[in-house]
């Protein structure tokens, strides 16, 4: 028998981040096996159905519920007298979840019902019979402020109480909120320019479309206590405010989130449905499910802020910006939700995209009889970047300047700190400019477009470029804006990373995992995640403002540091080192100069938990950036790092249709650093896709306050065969705060793709579009010379 | 209510009887009477694609097909490919090329794929972008599906 000396094993060096790693859930999801909302029953459970206003506005005479209340199979009918302790809810705590005296939109609560099936719970829907007396509808913003307009909030008659709310109290004017921004002196910056330019934008109502319908699942239980089923992409928050409009113990509200067909913002706020579905189990003492249709999804969920907006910009001859002047008026529809509030992020852009030593921007969000607008990816950036982007193109055909070149002069560089306060730690934006124009040859297309524009021929080519600027690093706009992590590692070195971060289909649960593994040196299949469950989870302010790899990132890595250093503190013990001469990689304790393994990490573990003074690997850890809540001035740097983005639109427009095919989207992202690369791609190509149906097809048609397509027929999302071919680059300027140097960038891809696409357009064809969507009728009249300037006068009503 | 109809069929290759209403949509059977759910609704209008299955061997909107219009006929849907060396296949492709993000169209996507598959078993991009015409995903932006399904086909060579 011969034997031979064991060689010692070594583990070399290798590194998870910057690889593709599958979406850990992504099996479950492709065989079909994965259990949304509107897959779980639970036994007992009833079924929850909205009767909705059949008006716009009008008041409500009278209600008669009890045709429905007969119905066999009915347990309960509410309307607003049957729930008098109901407490108002939204973002300005404006409406009632159901309404008892009036409607001011077509989505409006009027009456539910809890019932045996869906279908009994439709038929008592139809036995409800409601009067109304109609109001006048006000349908456009405009009309709105004019003095003398009908009051969408008017006072109710009575008493009030004491620090009641604008649903109690009503208000005397329809401006829903106000924002009015100021550095330098817009009056001097325009004395100092050689050129200037003054142009009015309109953009439009899109609305989220996740492929998940909404629905919620309430119980409570025996004591009182209330279990949800929810979709919200903000469980913590909730938790706290479904309480309040329950009136009830927040430490007796726990919220499950099964996987979440799709989010993009939409479920940042408590909608009536969710209230009610409360309301109904609470009166039924049933579970009650109540899932919407695609209709109901069209009609009663948020949009995206359509804005009315005009820009004032200078600039010297040089290329150097001296001014922007930004009024907009936003259609906060009949209620106030987060669209109202997307001024935060759009005077961003306005004051720091560039450096601009002079801005002024106000905002007006007044109430109509619309659909009200919520937050969605990008929350008014889109609509920002579009104005700005399309100027920057003018001013540069103005003073004879190529984009890209007129970009670069005006373009921020790692250190400056804006006119608003924020301060850019890490800033790729010159090389995103460079990258995208070089990798799509942007210069020299642009010229032989424009010198093209006039042979003949119907088909012209034309390309145009928009940049960006986003929160990647959080956005303070909560006292905290942090998340908490709980790690625990079990006998077999197997790890559960338990994250307050939400999952929405963006991929925050392998991203996570993979910073956890990269710290303790193990491979994905190690990791469990558990993200759902606020009686388990720690804390967290949600899946918004593409703060989750990083704010959520960071908390993971702490966590796992704190592991680590535990782990390592025992091993150096038990071998007789230091602990840094320890390292962990491949599942096993490793010497840190030439990677021998010096035991298998499960054994470590195992022979921790088994001691006499038996430990456990257990650690938790909380990360709040160090952002800072802005004052009343809006100044101050309310994200931890900043995202930046080139992206350059190709397309092909065909001048006697007006049809407009979106060719190419080269892209160049800064996000700090790539961490999940099939993650992040995914990220951007998604949204560039949906940035090019905000630009091409999108369209809630809202007529006197109807929505005329709440139906895939007629909203035209993009498909398949439509999309662009895209090149996406990524520029690495290694965030000092972020998570191995990453940013978010959630929301940046959708941002400049309809900016970039009407500057491609008046490339191709000399033509520029000021309002969206560039539907083939739009481009055509447009064309043909058939629209009239768009031109809004500021407003601006006595501070 | 509606009148009630007794009906036979195979599903996922298992003999089935069941007594549906006459209005009942093969969705709502599928889900609601059967309990598999791994069939999505997103419009009920034949719009979206995440109801898809294959009746016969063909893709099918479930949404637009009466339940008694099942009867004597062999249904697939997403739990049925289970055991099916393309569906692995396809499975993994998606998977691992990263056309799963929040996963609420996939399943569709999949029994659309597979069908296609069929047809054309080496599809190029062209080919698979019009066959998931009819299937909406409002996440990945479709570039990843089309990479998945085309590296399938590329293993059918």
């Amino acid at each position: 028998m011969n034997v031979v000396a064991k060689k010692p094993r070594t583990i070399p060096e290798s590194s998870l981040i910057g690889t593709r790693i599958p979406k850990m859930d992504a099996p479950e999801k492709a065989s079909g096996r994965t259990r949304y909302i509107h897959d779980i029953n639970l036994s007992g459970q009833l079924y929850g159905k909205i009767l909705r206003s059949a008006r716009v506005h009008a008041r409500i005479v009278a209600i008669d519920t009890s045709a429905a209340k007969a119905l066999p199979g009915v347990h309960v009918v509410l309307t607003a007298a049957d729930v008098p302790d109901q407490r108002p809810i939204g973002v300005a705590r404006d409406h009632f979840p159901l309404k008892g005296d009036r409607v001011r939109s077509q989505r409006d609560e009027i009456a539910a019902v809890a019932a045996e099936s869906e279908e009994i719970a439709a038929a008592a829907l139809k036995l409800i019979k409601v009067v109304y007396e109609d109001l006048p509808v006000i349908a456009d913003p405009e009309d709105a402020i004019k003095p003398g307009a009908p009051l969408l909030h008017p006072a109710p008659a009575g008493a009030q109480p004491a620090g009641a709310t604008v649903a109690h109290r009503g208000k005397a004017d329809n401006i829903a909120m106000r924002f009015d921004y100021a550095h330098g002196d817009v009056v001097q910056g325009e004395a100092e320019s050689d050129v200037v330019i003054e142009d009015t934008f309109k953009l439009h109502y899109v609305t989220h479309c996740c492929m998940g319908v909404s629905g919620m699942i309430a119980e409570f239980d025996a004591s009182g206590s209330l279990l949800m089923y929810s979709n919200t992409q903000v469980p913590f928050l909730h938790k706290r405010e479904f309480a309040e409009y329950l009136n009830m113990d927040p430490a007796r509200v726990r919220i499950i989130q099964p996987p979440i067909g799709g989010g993009f913002g939409s479920k940042l706020d408590i909608y009536p449905f969710e209230v009610i579905c409360l309301f109904l189990a609470r009166a039924a003492r049933r579970p009650v499910k109540l899932v919407f249709s695609r209709e109901e999804e069209f009609l009663a969920s948020p949009t995206r802020q359509p804005v009315l907006l005009t820009l004032r910009s200078g600039c010297k001859k040089d290329g150097t910006l001296t001014f922007r002047q930004v009024h907009t008026l936003h259609d906060n529809g009949a209620y106030t939700s987060w669209g109202a509030t997307t001024p935060f992020v759009m005077m961003q852009t306005f004051s720091s995209l560039y450096r601009v030593p002079h801005c002024d921007y106000h905002t007006v969000a007044v109430y109509t009889n619309n659909p009200y607008a919520g937050s969605f990816r990008g929350y008014g950036n889109l609509q920002a970047t579009f104005a700005i982007e399309q100027q920057m193109d003018e001013m540069a055909a103005a003073i004879g300047m190529d984009p890209l070149a007129f970009r670069l002069k005006n373009a921020q560089h790692t250190g400056e700190v804006t006119g608003q306060g924020m301060e850019f730690k890490s800033c790729g934006f010159t090389d995103c400019l460079n990258t995208a124009a070089q990798r799509s040859d942007f210069s020299r297309k642009f010229a032989d477009n424009a010198a093209e524009r006039n042979q003949p021929g119907h088909l012209k080519r034309g390309i145009g470029m928009a940049s960006m600027l986003h929160v990647g690093g959080g956005a303070k706009i909560y006292p905290s804006d942090g998340c908490g992590t709980i790690l625990k590692m079990d006998d077999f070195a197997n790890v559960t990373l338990i994250t307050g971060a939400s999952e929405i289909g963006q991929g925050s649960e392998t991203v996570l995992s993979q910073l956890v593994c990269e710290e303790l040196g193990l491979p994905i299949s190690a990791l469990t995640v558990v993200n759902n469950d606020t009686a388990i989870t720690p804390w967290d302010v949600g899946v918004h403002a593409s703060r989750t790899t990083f704010i959520a990132g960071n908390s993971a890595i702490g966590a796992a540091k704190k592991a680590k250093t535990k782990i390592l503190a025992v091993a150096a013990q038990k071998f007789g080192c230091t602990a840094e001469e320890l390292d962990l990689r491949g599942g096993c304790v490793i010497k840190a100069a030439d990677g021998e393994v010096v035991t298998e990490l499960s054994k470590l573990i195992r022979n921790l938990h088994f001691s006499d003074k038996a430990e456990l690997v257990m650690t938790t850890f909380y990360y709040e950036p160090p952002s800072v809540h802005q004052g009343k001035d809006y100044k101050g740097d309310v994200s931890a790092a900043y995202a930046w983005a080139t992206q350059v639109v190709e397309v092909e427009v065909d001048t006697d249709t007006g049809i407009v095919r979106m060719l190419k989207v080269t892209g160049a992202h800064d996000v700090g650093r790539v961490l999940n690369r099939l993650g992040i791609e995914g990220q951007v190509e998604g949204g560039i896709v949906m940035g090019q149906g905000y630009a091409l097809t999108e369209n809630l048609m809202i007529e006197n306050g109807v929505m005329k397509n709440p139906n895939f027929r007629d909203y035209k999302l993009i498909t398949a065969p439509e999309i662009p071919e895209m090149d996406v680059s990524f520029i690495e300027s290694m965030d000092g705060e972020g998570p191995q140097g990453a940013k978010g960038i959630g929301e940046a891809p959708a941002i400049c793709i309809a900016a970039a696409t009407a500057n491609a357009i008046a490339n191709a064809t000399g033509v520029r579009l000021y309002d969206l969507p560039f539907t083939p009728e739009r481009v055509y009249r447009a064309l043909h010379g058939q629209t009239p300037k768009l031109y809004w006068k500021p407003w601006v009503p006595a501070a | 209510m509606s009148p009630k109809h007794d009906i036979e069929f195979a599903l996922n290759g298992i003999r089935q009887r069941v007594t549906v209403p006459a209005t009942m949509n093969t969705l709502e059977m599928l889900r609601d009477v059967l309990g598999l759910t791994g069939t999505k609704y997103g419009c009920g209008e034949g719009e979206c694609g995440a109801c898809t299955i294959q009746v016969d061997g063909v893709s099918m909107n479930s949404c637009l097909m009466f339940a008694v219009d099942c009867d004597g006929r062999e249904l697939t849907t997403i739990e049925g490919l289970a055991n099916d060396t393309r569906a692995d296949a396809l499975r993994a492709s998606f998977v691992e090329h990263g056309a799963v993000q929040c996963g609420f169209c996939t399943p569709g996507m999949v029994m659309q794929a597979d069908h296609l598959l069929h047809k054309h078993p080496e599809p190029d991009a062209e080919t698979i972008k019009a066959g998931i015409e009819g299937n909406i995903c409002r996440c990945t932006g479709y570039k990843k599906i089309v990479d998945a399904i085309a590296c399938v086909g590329c293993t059918n060579k």
